[in-house]
């Protein structure tokens, strides 16, 4: 009997689908039959077509454009330039870090692949061969390649058509305290440096980028649909940029193939499109193609670190010292918190409980395409954790100490929480230790040591990573965080219909995290009604409440919270409901699981669709008919996920080949909704942060061609190079979330690219070798072998 | 990602591709697996006046052995000689090297006589073919000719092949010696051209010395390469470690290679001669086993 009923129970666990149920991904069925709705797959009557002409330097003067050939082909309805936009005022736009971007190139290109010409056509094939046919005189400019060579005195004035600007910085930023952390460095009994690059890499999604904009000339409407991470802000930004009146903008993001925060900016293209189709009043259709995306569109990192620990004779940290300088490219157009111009990345102090740190950050101009800020980043916590993770990895050397223990010995205890940190955040909750001894016990870590020093005497070369990361996600509060001045909440609209069914409108975004799933479950948690009758609805901004969108792991963190509150509101307003059903005071209503009773008559039930029908149909005097509601919510702090990850590998010595043996993640984010789509997340980023330490990379020559403008030249691993996962977890509620979730989205790609560094250079270090920058190539790991004697 | 216009044209008879190709000349292009052409005609690399398809001509596809060879029809996919496994012990190096050619997707379309005729230095059949001294058959409307792999590789994508002829078969010698063969190929992932790739190909005598040995370097310099010197060094030898690594030195040396974002010159130089060592002791460990 009793077996049966904790059978009944799982069964009715699984029925409802509330949190930590696995539940198979709603919207699964579409996407694995090829069904799925994305931007391209958008036609309408009269659609034209854009293709953007791109200059082939990196830096150059436009001496003129003729378009006459290209406008002879039959087919082509516009040749549109920079000349022709800035009779509109369009020329330029802002960007999300309050610098402007040129829409199409008027006086100078200032980056390969920059956008100087739009051609409109009947038809995709036109378009491009009339593209070919648009020619530009250009006179080249000595081109700026590294952001050491833009801060040099006298270099070439990238920005010169700035006012003010005379050099090629663009902002200087500290965080933490100097003096505190010069005088922990002042008696420290030893300090470990680390100077290394995390080099520029991109987030390709599957789905390039591309937008179909339907202004329609007897109403006025703007209706565009757009590969939008942020379908409201973007709203809101058009209406300034484009000076249209908000109310008359639609934007519609549908199915996402993968966006990692490459469609978070607004970019040329979605403004030209959408100024074509206001001039020529018909649609216009703009898709990129794979090397448009790569070489033009938000890339990430590129990033220089150079650091110290100090250490005292107990062998703890006492402080902390970061120099930065970042290369944004032509544009300041990172997307991130105003504020904050090295986006987080004072969360340096990772794990770690350091007294006193301080960071200088500074940003430059280079020919290079802008942006900074994407690919799974969470504002730049990937290099903040990379950074320190790989310091850690150092200072365990020079201690001569195994990397567990130096961690071990240093991190933020359990009891410690809230921990406030050096460099201003205060840590919501966690425990390392633990999460560092499951992964441990997982890897069976002391065997391996044991073989490692076997194969060592045996001149064979494998090493054991270790990284600890923790996270800072889930912007706002929103007096701290904002974009562009639009504070960072997010907002969730719930309806329940009369015969108990919702619909869950959100301010966010999935571009395959799975929301349908995971926030139709929170409502099924809350409110008691089957997840599987939850309607998640997103992207469209007519139809959903203004929020800040997805990304920087922030779904789960505000419009999770968001949903669960509104839920709660439904849920009170439910119980009021059923006062009046049962005629009794509405203090005496208890709820729980769907069903609302009265104090001490368990037996007597009216479920949560019988409230849902009264709500319509038998409601008290003076209540306002319907179960509807929506909230807005602020976070009162950000979530701090974390977690412990170990990487096997082994060296080929003769090729300097690394072959990844094991990978064990262990993470914690607290509370998991859908533990399956946590662990799917998990994967993803394990994938990219492999990519990342191993293959990713965009770079240039001297002159500033892009070398890395196709999946030829830019790797991204697939399913026969990627290492096998095993994971583990541990949960540590977040106390200030009210369904006690962190996010997750990102921790994988933020916490493993060091973990698999680290791994090599745990390999490596006994012969000297103490820093590969990324990717670790095997010609990179060859050369350092070379450069110690090593060889086959 | 749209090409140029082009005709395009899927004669079913060879003669008609022939002819089609003596009247057009360097304005056609010849489409077998398309693996290789249809990206640079996307990429606008390419812009033939005409495509000439040649997927519908019989007697293009299979491996057959006869007369002391095995025959490779051009048109014969990658994947097929990944499945042609009675040639484990004639022929391991093609074994080895067609699993490695770029990904499942790739060697379902590529063909063997495209990948060659294509040349790219980074191509992988051309260093198997000059390591088993392969020879080409080539067909125009004037006639046929038969080159040999050594001298067919002349440059990036330049080979012996006319603008009129088209490749039918791949014709390799195959001895009754005890032979065995090996590929190594350094990529960075699966689907990536080689960063460096070497074939080893080598026939026993009945005293157990080096009878024959064929040496194929890949992505080393701008065409696929024979390391004639290394080959030299150990035909007539006993194939012991000393002879072995002389060898696999002389391999090295006979790489051009050129620093790109794969490597230094000298990493790839220096992964040739790993190769060729590790192949060398591969080939030699399974000629010694094999049945003569």
């Amino acid at each position: 009997m009793a077996v049966e009923t904790a059978e009944a129970t799982e069964a009715a666990r699984q029925a409802m689908g509330g949190i930590g149920v696995s539940l198979a991904r709603k919207e699964d069925a579409r996407f694995i039959h090829g069904q799925g709705h994305y931007v391209d797959d958008v036609v309408l009557p009269g659609m034209l077509h854009m293709v953007i002409v791109r200059s082939p330097h990196a830096h150059a003067r436009i001496k003129g454009i003729d378009s006459s050939a290209a406008m002879a082909i039959p087919g082509v309805i516009a040749v549109v330039t920079g000349e022709l936009l800035a009779q509109h005022n369009l020329a330029w736009m802002p960007t999300l870090s309050g610098d402007t971007q040129a829409v199409l190139a008027t006086d100078k290109v200032r980056f390969q692949g920059q956008e100087v010409a739009c051609v409109i056509a009947e038809t995709k094939y036109i378009a491009e061969d009339a593209a070919a046919l648009v020619s530009v005189d250009y006179e080249p400019l000595q081109a700026i390649t590294t952001p050491q060579q833009a801060i040099e005195p006298g270099a070439i004035v990238i920005r010169d058509e700035k006012e003010g600007q005379t050099d090629n910085k663009i902002y200087h930023w500290e965080a933490g305290d100097k003096d505190a952390t010069d005088a922990a460095f002042a008696r420290a009994a030893k300090v470990v440096s680390l100077e290394t690059f995390y080099p520029r890499c991109h987030p390709a999604p599957l789905e390039t980028c591309g937008c179909v904009a339907d202004l329609d000339p007897v109403t006025g409407n703007a209706t565009i649909y757009m590969t939008s991470q942020a379908p409201h802000a973007h709203r809101t930004l058009f209406a300034i940029v484009a000076g249209l009146p908000e109310e008359k903008i639609r934007i519609i993001s549908p199915d996402l193939g993968g966006g990692f925060g490459n469609k978070v900016p607004i970019y040329p293209g979605y403004v030209v499109a959408t100024a074509a189709s206001l001039l020529i009043g018909r649609p216009v259709k703009w898709i990129e193609d794979r090397t448009d995306n790569l070489i033009s569109t938000g890339f990430a990192r590129d990033y220089y670190m150079d650091g110290s620990v100090a250490i005292d004779d107990s062998g703890k940290f006492i402080g902390l010292r970061v120099n930065l300088l970042s290369d944004n490219g032509a544009f300041f157009a990172d997307a991130q918190p105003s504020k904050f111009k090295a986006g987080l990345f004072h969360i340096v102090t990772g794990s770690y409980d350091i007294p006193a740190a301080h960071i200088v950050a500074d940003g430059a101009y280079t020919n290079k395409a802008p942006g900074g800020v994407a690919y799974r980043c969470s504002f730049r916590v990937t290099e903040a954790s990379y950074f320190i993770e790989r310091l850690v990895e150092s200072a365990a050397v020079e201690l001569g100490q195994d990397p567990v223990t130096t961690r071990l010995n240093n991190f933020i205890q359990p009891e410690a929480f809230p921990y406030q940190s050096a460099s201003g955040f205060e840590y919501d909750s966690g425990d390392y230790p633990r999460a560092m001894k499951v992964a441990l016990d997982m890897l069976g870590y002391d065997e391996l040591r044991k073989e490692q020093a076997e194969k060592r005497a045996k001149g064979e070369l494998m090493g054991i990573g270790v990284a600890s990361f923790t996270e800072v996600v889930g912007a706002g509060k929103g007096k701290d965080y904002d974009i562009a001045g639009l504070r960072m909440f997010d907002s969730a609209e719930l309806r329940v219909h009369p015969t108990g069914k919702a619909i869950l409108k959100l301010g966010v975004k999935s571009q395959g995290q799975g929301h349908e799933t995971t926030f139709a479950q929170i409502v099924a948690e809350e409110l008691g009604i089957p997840a599987s009758d939850v309607e998640v609805r997103e992207g469209d901004t007519d139809n959903t409440p203004f929020g800040l969108g997805t990304y920087a792991s922030r779904s789960t963190p505000v419009g999770g919270a968001a949903t669960a509150m509104v839920s709660r509101k439904l849920r009170d307003k439910g119980k009021l409901i059923a006062a009046h059903l049962f005629e009794a005071d509405v203090a005496d209503i208890e709820f729980a699981k769907g069903k609302y009773t009265v104090k001490g008559s368990p037996d007597n039930v009216k479920t949560i669709q019988d409230i849902a029908f009264a709500a319509y149909t038998n409601l008290p005097e003076g209540l306002e008919a319907g179960l509807e509601g929506v909230t807005y919510y602020d976070p009162p702090n950000m979530t701090f996920p974390f977690g412990t990850y170990l990487v096997v590998v082994d060296i080929d010595k003769g090729t300097g080949q690394v072959k990844v043996r094991r990978m064990v993640a262990v993470d914690d984010c607290g509370v998991r909704i859908n533990p399956m789509i946590v662990e799917g997340q998990i994967h993803g980023g394990l994938t990219e942060g492999f990519g990342i330490a191993f293959m990713e990379l965009i770079t240039f020559d001297d002159e500033g061609n892009c070398i890395g403008s196709n999946f030829m030249d830019y790797l991204i691993p697939t399913a026969w190079e990627t290492p096998r996962f095993e994971l583990g977890e541990t949960v540590t509620p977040s106390p200030h979330h009210p369904i006690g979730a962190k996010g997750v989205g990102e921790s994988a790609t933020v916490g493993s690219p060091a973990a698999y560094v680290n791994a090599v250079i745990d390999a490596l270090s006994h012969l000297g070798i103490t820093n590969i920058d990324m990717p670790v190539t095997s010609d990179k790991v060859w050369a350092a072998l070379r450069s110690k004697g090593v060889t086959e | 990602m749209f090409p140029a216009a082009f005709d395009y044209i899927a004669p079913g008879a060879l003669d008609e591709v022939l002819s089609l190709l003596g009247q057009h000349g360097d304005d056609a292009k010849v489409l077998a697996g398309g693996q290789s052409l249809i990206p640079l005609l996307k990429l606008r690399f390419a812009a033939p006046v005409i495509v000439i398809d040649i997927g519908r001509v019989d007697g293009l596809e299979g491996i057959r052995r006869e007369n002391g060879h095995v025959r490779i029809g051009a048109r014969t996919r990658h994947r097929d000689v990944e499945g042609a496994t009675d040639l484990r012990g004639t022929l391991d190096v093609l074994l080895d090297a067609a699993p490695l050619i770029s990904d499942p997707l790739i060697r379902n379309m590529g063909t063997v006589g495209g990948s060659i005729c294509h040349a790219d230095p980074a191509g992988d059949w051309g260093a198997v073919m000059l390591a088993v001294g392969a020879e080409f058959v080539l067909k125009s409307a004037g006639g046929e000719r038969v080159l040999p792999a050594a001298g067919f590789f002349q440059g990036p994508f330049t080979t012996g092949l006319q603008s009129n002829e088209v490749m039918t078969e791949i014709r390799i010698p195959v001895g009754t010696g005890k032979s065995g063969g090996t590929y190594l190929k350094l990529e960075r992932k699966v689907g990536d051209f080689a960063s460096v790739a070497a074939a080893v190909h080598i026939v026993l005598g009945g005293d157990g010395r080096v009878a024959s040995a064929g040496i194929g370097l890949c992505a080393v310099g701008a065409h696929s390469i024979k390391a004639t010197a290394a080959e030299a060094a150990l035909v007539g030898q006993e194939p012991t470690d000393d002879v072995i690594a002389a060898a696999a030195r002389l391999a090295g040396e006979a790489a051009e290679p050129k620093a790109d974002i794969r490597g230094s010159a000298e990493y790839k130089r220096d992964v040739a001669r790993v190769f060729v060592q590790r192949g060398l002791h591969t080939a030699v460990k399974r000629a010694q086993g094999a049945a003569a």
